[in-house]
């Protein structure tokens, strides 16, 4: 049922943690793809055909057809690929819709405030995502604690599941939290299921073969930031 | 016995709603096109009922579908456990069985359902994905002068058009998003339909013109003549009356202009 390997492309951005999402999905099931770094400024045409709505990476192309957005390609990798390599679904409906369920939760209350962090233009607004943030992880504590069952440090319990892939590809801009606003996102004082998480996570082959190093994060949202700053002064 | 505990197919069934929310609306379309009974549960937001409370401690929101005494929350994941548990059930499946059909699906509902923003204390509010037509079509809603809905209208026009053209990528030339049946985002898109309705009533132009947007003005059309929707959409009416409510409670605390 599964495509040639030979036939999957990933159109991403090393810094972006979504493609890292796909790239870890890609890699725990094993399969072999194309790597094709875009550059934002300057958009190929096989990308600017591929996500004609939002033109932002990543984009999965397989066998010729893209997949848009990171959830729906981790679950496209998932639904394509159902025999090979391991699942990052349970097979019982209830314990999926627990999963999707915390899957949401890390996009909807975490990763998109967070990413108001970094873009939104004044303090004040950015201080009020820094806080919601904050507050979802400690929601999020509660997830690991429900998903995981006492089976193991992930949210897929003894092995990565669907929301430890969603998670999982943030985890360099959540370390490089700290060295850019003095916060530490993920405190083992205050979520310390989630701290375990994350040294576990990171011990993985995959994360090691995967996850951007911190420090380049750093720099590049520094970066970012300081264009943001000359463009608003120029304004 | 193994049916009645947790989530058989013979299990029993209740639904968290309430009456206008087009959250609400999304799965009791579900629960009609698989042809399932249950019982619904009308919850007053203003004072939530302790089940409610104790179901969904992290958003407070319906809908909640509780199977077999156990819920499920957030209408996109009710409506893939309710396809997924009813697989076999009549009519057609909500999510279509091919890999990349089922990422098209979710990509479309995902850009629907992200633009909706929260509706604050009045009206349950599903999130996700992108972040076009609800928040353009809040402010529309939002507008209590002529002036803002003449702006709210213009940004608004745009993403209808975007919606237009996924709906010919995804129904390649049938009925529905879903194709020739009812599918994930019809249900996501066409449950706010009375209040798109109601809107446009009060704004005075049709936001899903027939001139403009001919597939998706027929589509509006198709998706409210199917059985399971006639039967739990609200009364427009009603609707109406409590948009009207929203207005005056807006224009009042917004306080002489």
């Amino acid at each position: 049922m599964a495509g040639g390997e030979g036939a999957l492309k990933l159109l991403g951005m090393w810094a972006s943690p979504y493609v890292t999402r796909a790239k870890l999905a890609l890699h725990i099931k094993g399969l072999r793809y194309e790597n094709v770094e875009e550059d934002l400024g300057n958009k190929s045409e096989l990308f600017l055909i591929s996500n004609p709505v939002h033109k932002t990476v990543p984009v999965l192309i397989h066998n010729g057809k893209p997949i848009c957005e990171s959830s729906v390609i981790v679950q496209y990798i998932e639904d394509a690929f159902a025999d090979v390599g391991p699942s990052l679904l349970p097979t019982d409906p209830y314990e999926r819709a627990i999963a999707r369920f915390w899957a949401a939760y890390v996009e909807d209350k975490l990763a998109n405030q967070w990413v108001r962090v970094l873009r939104d233009k004044t303090d004040e607004e950015r201080a009020e995502a820094m806080r919601q943030t904050l507050a979802a992880v400690e929601v999020l504590e509660v997830g690991l604690k429900e998903c995981s069952g006492g089976k193991g440090a992930f949210f897929g319990g003894d092995r990565v599941g669907y929301i430890d892939v969603l998670l999982g590809g943030m985890v360099s801009w959540v370390k490089a939290n700290e060295p850019l606003f003095g916060i530490k996102l993920i405190d083992a004082a205050k979520t310390p299921l989630l701290a375990a998480w994350m040294e576990s996570f990171c011990e993985l082959d995959v994360a090691k073969a995967v996850l951007q190093d911190v420090n380049e994060v750093v720099e590049y949202a520094k970066a970012v930031q300081a264009r943001m700053a000359a463009a608003a002064a120029n304004n | 016995m193994e049916a009645a505990r947790g989530g058989g197919e013979g299990a029993e069934l209740r639904l968290l709603g309430t009456w206008s929310s087009p959250w609400v609306i999304r799965v009791k379309v579900a629960l009609g096109l698989k042809g399932l009974s249950y019982e619904y549960v009308e919850e007053v937001l203003a004072s939530k009922s302790d089940l409610l409370l104790k179901s969904n401690p992290v958003h407070k929101k319906v809908p909640v579908l509780i199977h077999g005494g156990r819920a499920v929350c957030e209408s996109v994941v009710i409506l893939q456990y309710v396809d997924e548990v009813w697989a076999g059930a009549s009519g057609t499946p909500i999510l279509p069985s091919d890999p990349y059909d089922r990422a098209t699906a979710r990509f479309w509902a995902t850009y629907v359902n992200d633009t909706v923003a929260t509706w604050h204390e009045m009206i349950q509010c599903l999130r996700v994905t992108c972040l076009q037509f609800f928040p353009s079509w809040r402010a529309l809603f939002r507008s209590t002068t002529d002036e803002q809905r003449t702006e709210a209208f213009k940004n608004v026009v745009p993403v209808v058009d975007t919606l237009e053209r996924a709906l010919r990528e995804c129904s390649k030339g049938k009925a529905f998003f879903g194709g020739d049946a009812v599918g994930l985002v019809d249900v996501a898109l066409g449950s706010h339909l009375v209040w798109i309705s109601v809107v446009d009533e009060v704004v005075g132009v049709r936001l899903l013109d027939k001139a403009r947007f001919p597939a998706l003005a027929a589509w509006a059309e198709r998706f409210l003549a199917v059985d399971a929707v006639k039967e739990v959409m609200p009364d427009v009416r009603k609707v109406m009356e409590q948009y009207k409510g929203f207005l005056a409670k807006w224009i009042a605390s917004a306080g002489p202009s």
